[in-house]
């Protein structure tokens, strides 16, 4: 019995080291201790009384999408009571322990961005980052051509940042900044601008021969990568986020695209090609040599984001029609999360926002749960290329 | 019992062996992505601030911005030459699915253009639009487009055009030729246009 026993053993031990055969498995150890994104984690269950009318669809809105889902009080694990007539009041307590999370009265703004703000409070009690008060910005479709669009997440309060009747793309927010660049072809060929969205002041960025397309404004601010071919290959280049002291970081006749910062600013991931298989890389941001990010599992991957925690690459997947992926940072099994394209992180490194091209409208993702919320859709254009403010 | 010992071995030796040999794959460096080089200001120039006017109301725009040593002319040179888009419109080069790859029966009309256009003893432009399918993602698209404009501009410079007069732009898959969902509209938008550009008279 005894020698059976640790026969089984050495059995155990050696299917464990079977399980870790990738890079990805070393990774999910890892991550599981935090949030487990690959499985399909259960929503928290919260009860929600009192609210009402907008109060009410703010929150359940924003915590859906966070990852909370709604019972009665006797189910709950958080009960969320309060009211919103006027100004909202608001109050959190564990049904458990009896601890009180939240209690507070709000007042100014409006009552949605109170709602917001409460929700918020909620989610940072529970030591995570809010994204109840975030913005999107977003291309959407006018006639042949197209606007430059930001909103709150939720699609609210949405304002036109180009009316230049042209052909707009890419947007993508300056960190730290009330400013976005993007790629406009209002001076014939497309170019890259900054626009400051307090004044409308804009300035070129990037204005060259050939396309200059796809900026990236690093975490800091203070750079941007961009895929340029005024050389006469499409190739990397980053810039001060002005385009000052540009800096060329590939040279090779394969299209690289769609580049993204790590969020320590270190490296640079983007789409490429190696022997005609497309693949993602990434290459110091400095300039250096590039290295494949394996996403084992699916094909085509396009369009890689970074999230913010620096754990995951979120990236759309073209096979048979275009699937929202993830893989760890550093390579390795993909897993398909949903239908769509063009993934974009939340400060919280768990929401997504992406872009559904059958409807022709913004979607957000909460990744562990898999809930999945539409983003009313502004004005009647096809509404695509989302970039969350980080 | 000797055999389970035996077993317990071999089990614990096949797992050691295993370890040994390494769970974590390394990342697979690139060998055809070569070292990027350091790009000074003098050589790539400076995208100039430029008065785009409030982005809100979208005022009229000079452009300016650098050439690269190697690269393309400075699009404001040519902002307000007359385009023609009919004189080698029956020269559009056509391409596979993901691909930038001049397929050999088009190249007879690339010839057709070079020639075309090395005759012509006045001054003169050509500019190359790119363009995909709708199947691609945005951001792709935009990149393939462009590479399409780059493999036709580098065909025209084989031949013998001055690569300083062919200007490139990819238009994604935002200016399709032909609406519908199925491989004869993909086929037709999968495409490189070239523009005859003439300075104003």
């Amino acid at each position: 019995m005894k020698s059976l026993k640790s026969f089984l053993a050495a059995l155990a031990a050696l299917a464990a080291l079977l399980v870790c055969g990738t890079a990805a498995a070393q990774n999910e150890i890892e991550v599981q201790s935090t949030i487990n994104i690959l499985g399909r984690t259960q929503p928290i269950w919260v009860s929600l009384s009192g609210f009402g009318g907008e109060a009410e669809q703010v929150l359940k809105f924003d915590l859906y999408v966070q990852g909370f889902n709604f019972t009665n009080a006797d189910n709950a694990q958080y009960l969320i009571t309060g009211s919103g007539d006027g100004n909202l009041q608001g109050r959190v307590t564990d049904r458990f322990s009896k601890n009180t999370l939240v209690s507070k009265a709000y007042s100014g703004a409006s009552l949605r961005r109170q709602a917001h703000a409460f929700a918020d409070d909620f989610v940072e009690a529970l030591n995570r980052k809010p994204i109840g008060r975030t913005k999107i910005a977003f291309k959407v479709q006018a006639g042949r051509n197209n606007e430059i669009y930001v909103a709150d997440f939720d699609g609210r309060n949405a304002q036109a940042v180009t009316r230049d009747d042209t052909l707009v793309a890419a947007p993508c927010w300056v960190p730290g900044r009330f400013a976005v660049e993007y790629v406009s072809y209002k001076l014939g060929s497309p170019g890259i601008f900054l626009q400051d969205l307090s004044t409308g002041a804009r300035k070129t960025v990037a204005y060259y021969g050939g396309s200059s397309i796809s900026p990236a404004v690093s975490p800091d601010g203070r750079k941007v990568a961009m895929i340029l071919s005024k050389d006469g290959w499409t190739d990397l280049y980053v810039g001060d986020v002005d385009g000052g002291n540009l800096k060329r970081l590939t040279k090779s006749p394969e299209d690289e695209s769609s580049p993204c910062w790590s969020p320590d600013g270190q490296w640079i991931c983007f789409a490429t090609k190696i022997k005609e298989r497309r693949v993602l890389c990434k290459i110091p941001a400095t300039g250096g040599t590039a290295q494949r990010i394996p996403t084992d599992g699916v094909r085509s991957p396009t369009e890689p984001d970074w999230s913010p925690d620096g754990k995951w690459i979120a990236f759309t997947a073209q096979m048979a029609d275009f699937q929202i992926c993830v893989v760890p940072a550093a390579g390795g099994d993909a897993t398909v999360l949903v239908a769509g394209e063009d993934p974009s992180w939340a400060p919280n490194s768990r929401t997504l926002v992406f872009n559904r091209r059958s409807v022709g409208r913004l979607s957000l993702l909460d990744v562990p749960t898999k809930q999945v919320k539409d983003v009313p859709r502004v004005s009647s254009g096809i509404n695509s290329q989302p970039s969350w403010a980080r | 019992m000797k055999v389970t010992k035996l077993a317990n071995l071999l089990v614990i030796a096949l797992a050691l062996t295993m370890a040994a040999s390494g769970c974590k794959k390394k990342p697979t460096p690139l060998i055809n992505i070569p070292r990027g080089q350091t790009g000074g200001p003098a050589d790539v120039g400076q995208g100039n601030p430029v008065g785009l006017g409030n982005g809100a109301t979208g005022e009229g725009v000079t452009g300016t911005g650098g050439g690269g040593p190697v690269g393309q002319m400075n699009p404001a040179d040519v902002e307000h030459w007359t385009p023609n888009t009919e004189i080698f419109k029956s020269d559009t080069v056509y391409f596979a699915f993901d691909s930038a790859s001049v397929k050999t029966m088009e190249k007879a009309k690339v010839a057709a253009v070079a020639e075309a256009f090395k005759a012509n003893v006045s001054p003169a432009a050509i500019r190359i639009e790119g363009h995909c399918d709708e199947r691609g993602t945005e951001e792709y698209n935009r990149a393939l487009g462009e590479r399409r404009a780059l493999a036709l501009r580098e065909a025209l410079i084989d031949l013998g055009v001055d690569g300083a007069k062919v200007l490139t732009v990819s238009f994604g898959k935002d200016r399709p030729a032909a609406d519908g969902h199925d491989e004869s509209a993909w086929s037709k938008n999968r495409r490189g246009e070239f523009i005859l550009l003439t300075p104003p008279k």
